[in-house]
């Protein structure tokens, strides 16, 4: 008798039927077109109308020292972004995980998440009102005898990394604070009664504890700043030089969809070997990772 | 040097401390000799983690000092006091291997590799966990990690080992295993220990010296044996061991024995252990193994005030086996433990017995009063 191979395909079939939407969304938006941009990124036209199988869209980015330039520099203002983000994250997480109690905690939360109740644009725009030369604290600056007459403080690497950072906070402060609130305070009053000071304690005992939170913020923020395109474009202006950019100009302004295609798989092969490294870095696995996010 | 002469480990002296309206530790002394076992035992809430954290340094007294060793702990923080405390919970560090644990402090200390990991080696061993060194903390039984974390403390060679209620998060077998464990080891280091429980058996079996502790005072400190032949409060009598509590008023005085009679109006006899007037309401404490049961008069001790009453149930526990009687006249329940010789072992439920208690055994209070 064997009764459990009915219940069990009904049970699979049950599965698979409410993760049909999902698996449709995945293979609709994110499989089909990554599928179809690679098959464009690897023709060239050679007339109209007449396309080649060929990798010379990848050879135009190797040949082309300012692709090469912008890409390398969208992935160092990325990491710098994200580690920034991680510095200021982490006493934040620590208040609101370890400090502040009830209804505090709960407060400082959601100051964290106001910002994201605006769309992106209207953020950004704030800020340029703020940090234009005719704007609010170039103003103060001259008001206060700081400088004589009103910097532009737009269209800096800083202005970038600011409204980075701005932007990403939150997506770091949220798997920090679950990875922080799950760490036992006696342990850190053990370490403390056999002898720690506050800075072995934070490398011995919170860090490690907070590994998997930590690189789930970091993955998640350097993922989003990597592909960010309004932030970088408004606060950076022509200056900005994010490899996004590219890709929409690619795309939109010169009509080049394959170099476009090229462009963005190179941008996905650095994402996925940046993650890569992080983890093998931090020691941790993929999936106990995503479990904090 | 003898012990009671040379400077006590810990000396307590008029510590108070002062959670908004509640007073958690009201003036309270005492000092600890070296190299004894000192129990604080008393109920949850009672002040005595408030204490123990006190010592450890995690709370500041508002008034008073804490003596460790002779020295004041005044502005001393925890990772500068002489002191290591096991955790409740043990508080192991999961992210390092168990040698790693116990080699945690002597890297604090700035003790080098090499010699820590033969220090925590050793000290594993003579806990009993020699070659567990490179374990995982999760790979441990509860008995296992209770002595890492012992082991971890002992390292560091502290003059004092505070241990808050290491014993309550393991089962009832493992905990009377590690109740020996914990007495064998602190007779082998030689480490004072200061215990905080509110399991009184616990207190009884370790300790040299027991503090109840009840409302941030301690009711009585003394030996096992005084708290529990010579209870100095009726707190101490309710709380330590098991005990039948019979309130009443006092009728009469013949010496030091009180004649008390119950609102019902039995009339038993008990030792005053302060002096009580007639007429005032008193607490009277019968221990169950006190009392004698007897089928006839005969059967009782000669000149013991006898009493009757029905078999309620009875309460089979091996050597802790007790019937629960009603006194035939007053329905009051009276507990008493069975003779360990199986005799009364045919005992049945409604049964007519008689019993009798040595008025000396029982000990008679003023109604509500506790003292410190």
């Amino acid at each position: 008798m064997d009764d459990t191979a009915g219940p069990a395909w009904q049970r699979r079939l049950m599965v698979g039927l409410l993760l049909a939407p999902a698996l449709l969304w995945l293979f609709a938006l994110i499989v089909l077109p990554h599928v179809d941009l690679a098959l464009l990124s690897l023709r060239e036209r050679t007339a109209p109308r007449e396309y080649v199988t060929s990798l010379a869209q990848y050879r135009t980015f190797f040949g082309e020292p300012l692709y090469w330039h912008i890409f390398v520099r969208t992935a160092v203002m990325s990491l710098i972004s994200t580690l920034l983000t991680l510095l200021i994250a982490f006493p934040i997480a620590w208040t609101i995980a370890k400090l502040a109690r009830g209804r505090l905690g709960t407060l400082l939360f959601i100051v964290c998440l106001i910002p994201f109740w605006v769309s992106e644009t209207v953020r950004t725009l704030g800020w340029m009102i703020l940090l234009r030369e005719s704007g609010v604290l170039p103003g103060i600056l001259v008001h206060l005898g700081i400088t004589a007459v009103p910097v532009e403080l737009l269209y800096h690497d800083a202005t970038i990394l600011v409204g980075l950072v701005y932007t990403s906070l939150l997506f770091m402060v949220v798997p920090l604070v679950s990875s922080l609130e799950s760490l036992d305070n006696s342990l850190i009053e053990a370490a403390y009664d056999l002898g720690g000071n506050g800075l072995s304690i934070l490398r011995q005992i919170v860090i490690p504890h907070a590994l998997p939170g930590i690189t789930a913020g970091c993955i998640v923020v350097f993922m989003l700043t990597l592909g960010n395109y309004l932030t970088p474009t408004l606060l950076g202006g022509t200056s900005s030089q994010w490899f996004t950019e590219q890709i929409y100009t690619q795309f939109i302004t010169r009509f080049n969809w394959e170099q476009g295609a090229a462009f963005g798989f190179l941008l996905l092969a650095l994402s996925t070997s940046m993650v890569w490294v992080g983890l093998k870095l931090s020691g941790q696995r993929f999936s106990d990772v995503m479990r904090r996010t | 040097m003898n012990a009671t002469t040379a400077t006590p480990d810990l000396k307590v002296s008029s510590a108070v401390k002062r959670f908004g309206d509640h007073l958690a530790v009201d003036e309270l002394s005492f000092s600890v000799a070296r190299g004894s076992f000192f129990s604080i035992l008393g109920p949850s809430g009672c002040g005595k983690t408030t204490l123990l954290r006190m010592i450890a340094g995690f709370i500041q007294p508002d008034a008073g000092d804490i003596l460790i060793g002779g020295r004041s702990m005044r502005g001393v923080a925890p990772n500068r006091r002489p002191v290591n405390m096991v955790f409740q919970q043990l508080a192991l560090f999961p992210m390092m291997s168990v040698g790693e644990n116990v080699a945690f402090g002597l890297a604090r200390r700035g003790v080098g590799r090499a010699e820590r990991t033969g220090k925590a080696a050793e000290m594993l061993e003579r806990v009993g966990l020699g070659g567990a060194a490179r374990k995982k903390v999760d790979e441990l039984s509860g008995g296992q990690r209770q002595r890492v974390a012992i082991a971890r403390s002992l390292v560091l060679e502290p003059t004092l080992l505070l241990l808050d209620e290491p014993l309550g998060a393991l089962d009832l077998k493992l905990r009377e295993h590690m109740k020996i464990e914990l007495k064998q080891l602190q007779a082998a280091f030689g480490t004072t220990f200061v215990y905080i429980t509110h399991d009184q058996s616990e207190a009884l079996v370790l300790s040299d010296h027991v503090g109840v502790m009840n409302h941030g005072r301690f009711e009585q400190l003394g030996t096992p044996q005084q708290l529990y032949y010579e209870p100095a409060t009726p707190f101490v009598a309710g709380f330590v061991g098991a005990n039948n509590r019979i309130t009443g008023r006092a009728r009469a005085l013949n010496g030091s024995v009180v004649e008390v009679a119950t609102a019902d109006g039995w009339v038993i006899h008990a030792r005053a252990s302060t002096p009580v007037s007639v007429g005032s309401a008193v607490e009277a404490f019968v221990r169950p193994e006190a009392a004698t049961l007897g089928r006839t008069a005969a059967e009782l001790p000669a000149g013991q005030p006898s009493h009757a009453g029905e078999v309620e149930s009875l309460l089979f526990d091996g050597a802790n086996s007790a019937v629960l009687l009603r006194e035939s006249a007053t329905r009051f329940e009276f507990r008493i433990a069975l003779p360990q010789t199986g005799r009364y072992a045919d005992l049945k439920v409604g049964e007519r017995i008689l019993f009798s208690f040595d008025p000396d055994r029982a000990v008679c209070f003023p109604a509500g009063v506790s003292h410190g």
